[in-house]
């Protein structure tokens, strides 16, 4: 009977693994940055380059970090996803112009709707890389405390924002708020 | 037949310089040899996140020339090869690598292999002890089985 158990069993195990592996999606690759303090960045704005965006001015309540580019198919997708979820006002949302023609992404954001309470200009794409940025649109979540909530990659959509990001800023404002 | 002797000879060559061929830059990062190496291992050694399959040394994706830019930088101030690999590995995780690191999370993987070979050969021991006893009892009678 053991003989029989044994092997079947083995087989179940491996199934389930290769099931769930059947599931995943291979180029997702999990940021090492959750539950890490959320890189510093100081860049010009998009709009006007006398104007630094600093991340440490958003300390002390939940934002979200958007990369975006004109030349990134995704980023038209979620566009009016992006619009509708800062017509909320829940969180501020930030732009960060990845690798981007200057003149490109004042038109986009002038014919399709500014979601942004401000848009950061990464010319260089350092920044990106310090957030470990690897295909836009990617949308970070940081806390109150400058910390990495969560990570999405692929464009935004209401469902996730709905399941992923409003449990997590509620929760973030709920302990920022007993802390103080 | 010399024609076509050429022609393999000719072949022959672009085979073989094909290595140097491959290198993506239109010019080396570096005028000195020793930090070229270094900087073309380092390329080697790091996967670029867009082509999954390519390290950067191979990639021309935007985000591949700019971890090349990175590294390059990274070595013409000085850091160490280690340093680098610990920029990259805060950024975009293990992953990153070719060469996986042993951690706590995938240490059964590493370990998968040895493993198994010493479960096989538990197994292997005790089916082999188990037919002999069997064949013993089988053929010899019971004074057999006290070899």
């Amino acid at each position: 009977m053991l003989k029989f158990i044994v092997p079947f069993g083995l087989f179940l195990l491996l199934a389930v693994f290769l099931m769930v592996g059947l599931f995943r999606d291979p180029s997702y690759v999990p940021s090492p940055l959750i539950g890490k303090p959320a890189p510093e960045f100081s860049l010009p704005s998009l709009q006007d380059a006398a104007y630094p965006v600093s991340s440490r001015e958003l300390l002390g309540q939940p934002w979200v970090l958007n990369v975006w580019g004109t030349w990134c198919g995704g980023c038209r997708q979620e566009h009016d996803t992006l619009i509708a979820i800062a017509r909320a006002k829940t969180v501020p949302i930030v732009g960060l112009n990845w690798k981007d023609d200057n003149a490109l992404a004042q038109k986009w954001l002038l014919e399709l709707g500014n979601p942004y309470a401000v848009v950061a200009e990464d010319r260089e794409g350092r920044v990106a890389i310090d957030w470990g940025v690897y295909g836009a649109p990617e949308t970070f979540l940081i806390g109150p405390d400058g910390v990495v909530l969560f990570k999405h990659i692929a464009p935004m959509t209401m469902e996730v924002w709905n399941k992923e990001f409003l449990p997590r800023i509620e929760a973030a404002r709920a302990a920022s708020g007993s802390k103080s | 037949m010399i024609a076509s002797l050429l022609r393999i000879f000719l072949l022959a060559i672009l085979l073989a310089s094909g290595g140097n061929a491959l290198a993506i830059d239109a010019q080396d990062a570096f005028d000195d040899p020793v930090l070229q190496e270094r900087y073309e291992n380092i390329n080697r050694e790091l996967r670029c996140l867009v082509c999954q399959n390519q390290t950067i040394a191979d990639s021309n994706a935007t985000l591949a020339q700019d971890l090349r830019r990175e590294v390059r930088d990274m070595i013409a101030a000085g850091q160490t090869d280690e340093q680098i690999r610990v920029f990259m590995i805060e950024r975009y995780g293990d992953f990153v690598l070719y060469r996986p690191r042993m951690t706590a999370g995938n240490f059964l993987l590493w370990a998968a292999p040895v493993l198994l070979l010493v479960i096989g050969a538990l197994v292997l021991v005790r089916v082999v002890r188990r037919r002999a006893r069997e064949t013993d009892s089988e053929s010899d009678g019971p004074e057999a089985g006290q070899s």
